[in-house]
Protein backbone atom coordinates (compact mmCIF):
# COMPACT_ATOMS: atom_id res chain seq x y z
CA UNK A 1 0.00 0.00 0.00
CA UNK A 2 2.99 2.28 -0.49
CA UNK A 3 3.23 3.39 3.14
CA UNK A 4 -0.48 4.15 3.40
CA UNK A 5 -1.45 0.65 4.59
CA UNK A 6 -2.55 1.68 8.06
CA UNK A 7 -4.86 4.39 6.71
CA UNK A 8 -6.32 2.32 3.85
CA UNK A 9 -6.82 -0.87 5.89
CA UNK A 10 -8.07 1.21 8.80
CA UNK A 11 -10.75 2.79 6.59
CA UNK A 12 -11.91 -0.46 5.01
CA UNK A 13 -11.62 -2.19 8.39
CA UNK A 14 -13.86 0.20 10.30
CA UNK A 15 -16.47 0.07 7.54
CA UNK A 16 -16.40 -3.73 7.60
CA UNK A 17 -16.71 -3.82 11.40
CA UNK A 18 -19.65 -1.37 11.39
CA UNK A 19 -21.45 -3.19 8.57
CA UNK A 20 -21.03 -6.54 10.33
CA UNK A 21 -22.05 -5.34 13.80
CA UNK A 22 -25.20 -3.54 12.61
CA UNK A 23 -26.90 -6.70 11.20
CA UNK A 24 -25.91 -8.66 14.34
CA UNK A 25 -27.45 -6.07 16.67
CA UNK A 26 -30.55 -5.93 14.47
CA UNK A 27 -30.86 -9.72 14.51
CA UNK A 28 -30.86 -9.69 18.31
CA UNK A 29 -33.63 -7.05 18.26
CA UNK A 30 -35.63 -9.16 15.80
CA UNK A 31 -35.24 -12.33 17.90
CA UNK A 32 -36.37 -10.46 21.01
CA UNK A 33 -39.56 -9.06 19.50
CA UNK A 34 -40.40 -12.37 17.82
CA UNK A 35 -40.08 -14.14 21.19
CA UNK A 36 -42.46 -11.58 22.68
CA UNK A 37 -44.97 -12.09 19.89
CA UNK A 38 -44.74 -15.86 20.31
CA UNK A 39 -45.24 -15.66 24.09
CA UNK A 40 -48.25 -13.44 23.61
CA UNK A 41 -49.66 -15.78 20.97
CA UNK A 42 -49.46 -18.58 23.51
CA UNK A 43 -51.81 -16.76 25.84
CA UNK A 44 -54.50 -16.55 23.20
CA UNK B 1 -48.82 0.92 -10.42
CA UNK B 2 -52.20 2.15 -9.40
CA UNK B 3 -53.00 4.28 -6.37
CA UNK B 4 -54.81 1.38 -4.72
CA UNK B 5 -51.62 -0.67 -4.65
CA UNK B 6 -49.58 2.08 -3.08
CA UNK B 7 -52.06 2.63 -0.29
CA UNK B 8 -52.29 -1.08 0.33
CA UNK B 9 -48.55 -1.28 1.01
CA UNK B 10 -48.63 1.87 3.14
CA UNK B 11 -50.39 -0.18 5.83
CA UNK B 12 -47.94 -1.93 8.17
CA UNK B 13 -49.88 -5.22 8.01
CA UNK B 14 -49.31 -5.61 4.27
CA UNK B 15 -45.89 -3.95 4.16
CA UNK B 16 -44.52 -6.40 6.73
CA UNK B 17 -44.62 -9.55 4.51
CA UNK B 18 -43.55 -7.56 1.43
CA UNK B 19 -40.44 -6.28 3.26
CA UNK B 20 -39.74 -9.85 4.36
CA UNK B 21 -39.72 -11.04 0.75
CA UNK B 22 -37.46 -8.21 -0.44
CA UNK B 23 -34.71 -8.65 2.21
CA UNK B 24 -33.07 -11.84 0.77
CA UNK B 25 -33.14 -10.32 -2.72
CA UNK B 26 -31.31 -7.14 -1.65
CA UNK B 27 -28.90 -9.08 0.59
CA UNK B 28 -27.85 -11.24 -2.37
CA UNK B 29 -27.37 -8.23 -4.64
CA UNK B 30 -25.31 -6.52 -1.93
CA UNK B 31 -23.03 -9.57 -1.53
CA UNK B 32 -22.34 -9.72 -5.28
CA UNK B 33 -21.77 -5.96 -5.64
CA UNK B 34 -19.47 -5.90 -2.60
CA UNK B 35 -17.37 -8.76 -3.97
CA UNK B 36 -17.02 -7.08 -7.37
CA UNK B 37 -16.49 -3.61 -5.84
CA UNK B 38 -13.76 -4.79 -3.48
CA UNK B 39 -12.05 -6.72 -6.28
CA UNK B 40 -11.94 -3.58 -8.42
CA UNK B 41 -10.88 -1.42 -5.44
CA UNK B 42 -7.81 -3.49 -4.65
CA UNK B 43 -6.85 -5.44 -7.76
CA UNK B 44 -8.07 -3.62 -10.85
CA UNK B 45 -8.02 0.10 -10.05
CA UNK B 46 -4.60 1.58 -10.91
CA UNK B 47 -2.35 3.54 -8.55
CA UNK B 48 -3.06 7.28 -8.50
CA UNK B 49 -0.48 9.71 -9.96
CA UNK B 50 -0.80 12.03 -6.98
CA UNK B 51 -1.73 9.99 -3.91
CA UNK B 52 -0.30 6.57 -4.78
CA UNK B 53 -2.20 3.73 -3.07
CA UNK B 54 -3.60 6.08 -0.41
CA UNK B 55 -6.42 7.26 -2.66
CA UNK B 56 -8.09 3.81 -2.36
CA UNK B 57 -9.87 5.13 0.75
CA UNK B 58 -12.16 6.88 -1.77
CA UNK B 59 -13.86 3.51 -2.47
CA UNK B 60 -15.46 3.55 1.00
CA UNK B 61 -15.31 7.25 1.88
CA UNK B 62 -17.39 8.58 -1.02
CA UNK B 63 -20.09 5.83 -0.93
CA UNK B 64 -20.44 6.25 2.87
CA UNK B 65 -20.71 10.04 2.53
CA UNK B 66 -23.25 9.79 -0.29
CA UNK B 67 -25.36 7.32 1.71
CA UNK B 68 -25.30 9.51 4.83
CA UNK B 69 -26.67 12.44 2.81
CA UNK B 70 -29.12 10.41 0.76
CA UNK B 71 -30.61 8.61 3.78
CA UNK B 72 -31.38 11.97 5.42
CA UNK B 73 -33.18 13.08 2.23
CA UNK B 74 -35.25 9.87 2.26
CA UNK B 75 -36.10 10.49 5.94
CA UNK B 76 -37.30 14.00 5.03
CA UNK B 77 -39.32 12.53 2.15
CA UNK B 78 -41.09 10.01 4.41
CA UNK B 79 -41.68 12.73 7.01
CA UNK B 80 -43.32 15.01 4.43
CA UNK B 81 -45.42 12.09 3.23
CA UNK B 82 -46.43 11.39 6.82
CA UNK B 83 -47.64 14.97 7.28
CA UNK B 84 -49.56 14.99 4.00
CA UNK B 85 -51.13 11.51 3.97
CA UNK B 86 -51.03 10.78 7.70
CA UNK B 87 -49.76 7.22 7.13
CA UNK B 88 -48.49 5.23 10.10
CA UNK B 89 -45.72 3.64 8.07
CA UNK B 90 -43.95 6.99 7.47
CA UNK B 91 -42.78 7.45 11.03
CA UNK B 92 -41.65 3.84 11.24
CA UNK B 93 -39.65 4.15 7.99
CA UNK B 94 -38.01 7.38 9.16
CA UNK B 95 -36.97 5.76 12.44
CA UNK B 96 -35.75 2.64 10.62
CA UNK B 97 -33.51 4.78 8.39
CA UNK B 98 -31.91 7.00 11.07
CA UNK B 99 -29.48 4.55 12.77
CA UNK B 100 -28.00 3.44 9.44
CA UNK B 101 -27.72 7.07 8.31
CA UNK B 102 -25.92 7.92 11.54
CA UNK B 103 -23.56 5.00 10.99
CA UNK B 104 -22.66 6.15 7.47
CA UNK B 105 -22.18 9.75 8.62
CA UNK B 106 -19.80 8.43 11.28
CA UNK B 107 -17.95 6.24 8.74
CA UNK B 108 -17.70 9.21 6.39
CA UNK B 109 -16.05 11.30 9.12
CA UNK B 110 -13.68 8.53 10.28
CA UNK B 111 -12.54 7.44 6.80
CA UNK B 112 -12.20 11.10 5.83
CA UNK B 113 -9.99 11.64 8.85
CA UNK B 114 -7.89 8.60 7.95
CA UNK B 115 -7.53 10.03 4.44
CA UNK B 116 -6.80 13.57 5.54
CA UNK B 117 -3.92 12.68 7.86
CA UNK B 118 -1.53 11.25 5.21
CA UNK B 119 -2.64 13.50 2.32
CA UNK B 120 -3.41 16.91 3.79
CA UNK B 121 -1.27 16.48 6.88
CA UNK B 122 -4.10 16.75 9.41
CA UNK B 123 -6.86 14.56 10.89
CA UNK B 124 -9.37 17.39 11.01
CA UNK B 125 -9.91 21.01 9.97
CA UNK B 126 -12.93 23.24 10.55
CA UNK B 127 -13.61 23.97 6.90
CA UNK B 128 -17.17 24.27 5.56
CA UNK B 129 -17.34 20.74 4.10
CA UNK B 130 -16.10 18.92 7.19
CA UNK B 131 -18.10 21.10 9.58
CA UNK B 132 -21.39 20.66 7.69
CA UNK B 133 -20.84 16.89 7.54
CA UNK B 134 -20.22 16.89 11.32
CA UNK B 135 -23.52 18.80 11.74
CA UNK B 136 -25.25 16.05 9.71
CA UNK B 137 -23.89 13.46 12.14
CA UNK B 138 -25.18 15.55 15.07
CA UNK B 139 -28.59 15.87 13.37
CA UNK B 140 -28.77 12.07 13.20
CA UNK B 141 -27.78 11.80 16.88
CA UNK B 142 -30.35 14.49 17.73
CA UNK B 143 -33.03 12.56 15.84
CA UNK B 144 -32.16 9.32 17.66
CA UNK B 145 -32.13 11.06 21.06
CA UNK B 146 -35.39 12.91 20.39
CA UNK B 147 -37.33 9.88 19.15
CA UNK B 148 -36.09 7.65 21.94
CA UNK B 149 -37.10 10.26 24.54
CA UNK B 150 -40.80 10.33 23.52
CA UNK B 151 -42.91 7.34 24.53
CA UNK B 152 -46.11 8.09 22.65
CA UNK B 153 -45.55 6.76 19.09
CA UNK B 154 -47.63 9.43 17.34
CA UNK B 155 -45.91 12.33 19.10
CA UNK B 156 -42.56 10.64 18.52
CA UNK B 157 -43.30 10.39 14.78
CA UNK B 158 -44.33 14.07 14.64
CA UNK B 159 -41.24 15.30 16.50
CA UNK B 160 -38.93 13.14 14.36
CA UNK B 161 -40.63 14.34 11.19
CA UNK B 162 -40.15 18.00 12.12
CA UNK B 163 -36.46 17.46 12.88
CA UNK B 164 -35.98 15.59 9.57
CA UNK B 165 -37.68 18.33 7.58
CA UNK B 166 -35.80 21.18 9.28
CA UNK B 167 -32.44 19.40 9.17
CA UNK B 168 -32.64 18.62 5.47
CA UNK B 169 -31.52 22.19 4.66
CA UNK B 170 -28.05 21.03 5.73
CA UNK B 171 -27.83 18.60 2.77
CA UNK B 172 -27.44 21.23 0.00
CA UNK B 173 -25.05 23.08 2.32
CA UNK B 174 -22.81 19.99 2.50
CA UNK B 175 -23.06 19.41 -1.24
CA UNK B 176 -22.28 22.97 -2.33
CA UNK B 177 -19.86 23.84 0.51
CA UNK B 178 -16.84 23.15 -1.70
CA UNK B 179 -18.18 25.57 -4.31
CA UNK B 180 -19.54 28.34 -2.07
CA UNK B 181 -16.54 28.65 0.24
CA UNK B 182 -12.77 28.14 0.24
CA UNK B 183 -12.27 24.69 1.72
CA UNK B 184 -9.36 22.33 2.27
CA UNK B 185 -11.61 19.55 0.99
CA UNK B 186 -11.35 19.17 -2.79
CA UNK B 187 -14.31 19.70 -5.12
CA UNK B 188 -16.65 17.00 -6.36
CA UNK B 189 -15.13 14.27 -8.55
CA UNK B 190 -18.52 13.20 -9.81
CA UNK B 191 -21.09 15.94 -10.33
CA UNK B 192 -24.20 16.64 -12.34
CA UNK B 193 -22.68 19.46 -14.35
CA UNK B 194 -19.42 18.08 -15.70
CA UNK B 195 -17.74 14.83 -16.71
CA UNK B 196 -16.13 12.90 -13.83
CA UNK B 197 -12.44 13.74 -13.31
CA UNK B 198 -11.43 10.17 -12.60
CA UNK B 199 -9.92 7.29 -14.58
CA UNK B 200 -12.57 4.87 -15.85
CA UNK B 201 -11.71 1.81 -13.71
CA UNK B 202 -11.47 3.92 -10.54
CA UNK B 203 -14.88 5.45 -11.26
CA UNK B 204 -16.43 2.03 -11.92
CA UNK B 205 -15.07 0.73 -8.61
CA UNK B 206 -16.46 3.72 -6.72
CA UNK B 207 -19.91 3.49 -8.32
CA UNK B 208 -20.17 -0.28 -7.72
CA UNK B 209 -19.19 0.19 -4.08
CA UNK B 210 -21.83 2.93 -3.84
CA UNK B 211 -24.46 0.55 -5.27
CA UNK B 212 -23.36 -2.12 -2.79
CA UNK B 213 -23.89 0.37 0.08
CA UNK B 214 -27.34 1.12 -1.37
CA UNK B 215 -28.25 -2.56 -1.38
CA UNK B 216 -26.95 -2.93 2.18
CA UNK B 217 -29.00 0.06 3.34
CA UNK B 218 -32.22 -1.18 1.71
CA UNK B 219 -31.85 -4.67 3.20
CA UNK B 220 -30.97 -3.43 6.70
CA UNK B 221 -33.68 -0.75 6.78
CA UNK B 222 -36.37 -3.24 5.67
CA UNK B 223 -35.20 -5.56 8.41
CA UNK B 224 -35.34 -2.78 11.00
CA UNK B 225 -38.74 -1.53 9.88
CA UNK B 226 -40.07 -5.08 10.35
CA UNK B 227 -38.82 -5.02 13.94
CA UNK B 228 -40.42 -1.61 14.52
CA UNK B 229 -43.73 -2.76 13.00
CA UNK B 230 -43.85 -5.77 15.33
CA UNK B 231 -42.86 -3.71 18.37
CA UNK B 232 -45.61 -1.18 17.71
CA UNK B 233 -48.39 -3.43 16.54
CA UNK B 234 -47.77 -6.33 18.90
CA UNK B 235 -51.27 -5.95 20.35
CA UNK B 236 -53.04 -5.98 16.99
CA UNK B 237 -54.95 -8.92 15.60
CA UNK B 238 -52.86 -9.45 12.43
CA UNK B 239 -49.60 -9.73 14.40
CA UNK B 240 -51.09 -12.42 16.64
CA UNK B 241 -52.39 -14.36 13.67
CA UNK B 242 -49.96 -13.89 10.82
CA UNK B 243 -46.70 -12.23 11.69
CA UNK B 244 -44.70 -15.31 12.56
CA UNK B 245 -45.82 -17.40 9.62
CA UNK C 1 -54.30 21.88 29.20
CA UNK C 2 -55.96 19.91 26.43
CA UNK C 3 -53.78 17.31 24.63
CA UNK C 4 -54.19 19.29 21.43
CA UNK C 5 -52.85 22.48 22.99
CA UNK C 6 -50.06 20.47 24.55
CA UNK C 7 -49.08 19.07 21.17
CA UNK C 8 -49.04 22.49 19.56
CA UNK C 9 -46.97 23.86 22.43
CA UNK C 10 -44.58 20.95 22.06
CA UNK C 11 -44.14 21.51 18.32
CA UNK C 12 -43.73 25.28 18.68
CA UNK C 13 -41.24 24.74 21.52
CA UNK C 14 -39.27 22.23 19.47
CA UNK C 15 -39.17 24.58 16.49
CA UNK C 16 -37.97 27.42 18.74
CA UNK C 17 -35.13 25.32 20.14
CA UNK C 18 -34.13 24.30 16.62
CA UNK C 19 -34.25 27.89 15.39
CA UNK C 20 -31.95 28.98 18.21
CA UNK C 21 -29.59 26.07 17.45
CA UNK C 22 -29.61 26.97 13.75
CA UNK C 23 -28.79 30.60 14.55
CA UNK C 24 -25.80 29.51 16.60
CA UNK C 25 -24.61 27.22 13.83
CA UNK C 26 -24.90 29.97 11.20
CA UNK C 27 -23.10 32.40 13.53
CA UNK C 28 -20.29 29.91 14.15
CA UNK C 29 -20.14 29.29 10.43
CA UNK C 30 -19.88 33.01 9.61
CA UNK C 31 -16.79 33.55 11.72
CA UNK C 32 -15.18 30.33 10.54
CA UNK C 33 -16.35 30.19 6.96
CA UNK C 34 -13.35 31.80 5.38
CA UNK C 35 -11.09 28.81 5.70
CA UNK C 36 -8.27 30.52 3.84
CA UNK C 37 -7.48 33.76 2.00
CA UNK C 38 -5.99 33.81 -1.48
CA UNK C 39 -2.94 36.04 -2.20
CA UNK C 40 -5.26 38.38 -4.15
CA UNK C 41 -7.56 38.75 -1.13
CA UNK C 42 -4.54 39.48 1.08
CA UNK C 43 -3.28 42.09 -1.39
CA UNK C 44 -6.76 43.69 -1.23
CA UNK C 45 -6.39 43.92 2.55
CA UNK C 46 -9.16 41.42 3.35
CA UNK C 47 -7.03 39.25 5.61
CA UNK C 48 -6.80 40.09 9.34
CA UNK C 49 -3.68 42.04 10.32
CA UNK C 50 -3.25 41.25 13.98
CA UNK C 51 -4.33 37.63 14.27
CA UNK C 52 -3.47 34.29 12.69
CA UNK C 53 -5.20 33.29 9.47
CA UNK C 54 -4.70 30.85 6.61
CA UNK C 55 -3.32 31.49 3.15
CA UNK C 56 -4.24 29.16 0.29
CA UNK C 57 -3.20 28.71 -3.33
CA UNK C 58 -0.68 26.88 -5.45
CA UNK C 59 3.01 26.50 -4.62
CA UNK C 60 4.71 28.52 -7.35
CA UNK C 61 6.94 26.52 -9.70
CA UNK C 62 10.62 26.88 -8.86
CA UNK C 63 9.98 28.85 -5.66
CA UNK C 64 10.73 26.16 -3.03
CA UNK C 65 14.03 26.69 -1.19
CA UNK C 66 15.44 25.14 1.97
CA UNK C 67 17.72 26.85 4.51
CA UNK C 68 18.39 24.21 7.13
CA UNK C 69 15.05 23.33 8.70
CA UNK C 70 13.32 26.43 7.29
CA UNK C 71 11.49 26.11 3.97
CA UNK C 72 10.68 29.10 1.80
CA UNK C 73 8.11 29.03 -0.98
CA UNK C 74 5.72 31.34 -2.80
CA UNK C 75 1.95 30.84 -2.76
CA UNK C 76 0.21 32.01 -5.90
CA UNK C 77 -3.34 32.21 -7.22
CA UNK C 78 -1.86 33.00 -10.67
CA UNK C 79 -2.81 36.71 -10.27
CA UNK C 80 -0.90 37.59 -7.10
CA UNK C 81 2.01 35.92 -5.25
CA UNK C 82 2.83 35.78 -1.55
CA UNK C 83 6.08 34.54 0.05
CA UNK C 84 5.81 32.04 2.92
CA UNK C 85 8.34 30.64 5.38
CA UNK C 86 7.82 27.45 7.40
CA UNK C 87 9.87 25.60 9.96
CA UNK C 88 9.10 21.88 10.05
CA UNK C 89 8.33 18.86 7.94
CA UNK C 90 6.19 19.44 4.86
CA UNK C 91 3.35 16.95 4.11
CA UNK C 92 3.82 14.15 1.53
CA UNK C 93 1.69 15.79 -1.11
CA UNK C 94 3.47 19.15 -0.83
CA UNK C 95 4.98 19.90 -4.24
CA UNK C 96 5.59 22.82 -6.54
CA UNK C 97 2.55 23.43 -8.73
CA UNK C 98 0.19 21.76 -6.25
CA UNK C 99 -2.32 23.18 -3.78
CA UNK C 100 -1.36 24.32 -0.28
CA UNK C 101 -3.04 25.88 2.77
CA UNK C 102 -0.75 27.40 5.39
CA UNK C 103 -1.77 28.79 8.79
CA UNK C 104 0.22 31.56 10.42
CA UNK C 105 0.75 35.30 10.68
CA UNK C 106 2.14 38.09 8.56
CA UNK C 107 5.76 38.79 9.52
CA UNK C 108 7.29 42.27 9.63
CA UNK C 109 9.23 41.70 6.43
CA UNK C 110 6.12 40.97 4.37
CA UNK C 111 6.67 37.23 4.60
CA UNK C 112 3.87 34.96 5.85
CA UNK C 113 5.30 32.96 8.76
CA UNK C 114 3.46 29.61 8.76
CA UNK C 115 3.02 27.49 11.86
CA UNK C 116 1.21 24.70 9.99
CA UNK C 117 1.27 23.68 6.32
CA UNK C 118 -1.45 21.46 4.81
CA UNK C 119 -1.46 20.03 1.30
CA UNK C 120 -4.64 20.62 -0.71
CA UNK C 121 -5.07 18.15 -3.53
CA UNK C 122 -7.48 18.41 -6.45
CA UNK C 123 -10.30 16.02 -7.31
CA UNK C 124 -8.52 14.35 -10.24
CA UNK C 125 -7.69 10.68 -9.96
CA UNK C 126 -5.79 8.78 -12.66
CA UNK C 127 -2.82 6.43 -13.11
CA UNK C 128 0.65 8.04 -13.55
CA UNK C 129 0.80 6.98 -17.24
CA UNK C 130 -2.46 8.79 -17.97
CA UNK C 131 -1.15 11.87 -16.18
CA UNK C 132 2.06 11.74 -18.22
CA UNK C 133 0.07 11.41 -21.45
CA UNK C 134 -2.13 14.32 -20.41
CA UNK C 135 0.87 16.51 -19.62
CA UNK C 136 2.48 15.61 -22.93
CA UNK C 137 -0.71 16.47 -24.83
CA UNK C 138 -0.85 19.80 -23.04
CA UNK C 139 2.78 20.50 -23.93
CA UNK C 140 2.16 19.66 -27.60
CA UNK C 141 -0.85 21.98 -27.59
CA UNK C 142 1.16 24.80 -26.04
CA UNK C 143 4.03 24.31 -28.49
CA UNK C 144 1.58 24.42 -31.39
CA UNK C 145 0.08 27.61 -29.99
CA UNK C 146 3.53 29.22 -29.65
CA UNK C 147 4.48 28.18 -33.19
CA UNK C 148 1.26 29.67 -34.57
CA UNK C 149 1.90 32.96 -32.78
CA UNK C 150 5.28 33.20 -34.38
Amino acid sequence: MGGYGLYVWGSFGICAVAMIIEPIVLNARNQKIRRQVKRQGGQW
Amino acid sequence: MSMVNWFKYASPASFYPLAGKLIPFFSAITAILLAVGLWISFFMAPTDFQQGEGYRIIFVHVPASWMSMFIYCVMAFWSALGFILNTRLSGMMTQALAPTGAMFAFLSLVTGSLWGKPMWGTWWVWDARLTSQLILFFLYLGFLALTSAIDDPRRRDKAGAILSLVGVVNIPIIYFSVIWWNTLHQGATVSMTKAPTMAHTMLMGMLIMALAFWGYTIAIVLKRVRCIILEREIASEWVKKNALE
Amino acid sequence: MKPRQKRILFIVGGMLVLAVAATFVVKAFRSNLVFFYTPTQIADGQAPHDKAFRIGGLVKQGSLKHEGVISYFVVTDTRKDFPVSYTGILPDLFKEGRGVVAEGKLGNNGVFVASEVLAKHDSNYMPPEAKAALDQAKQVEETTKTLKMN
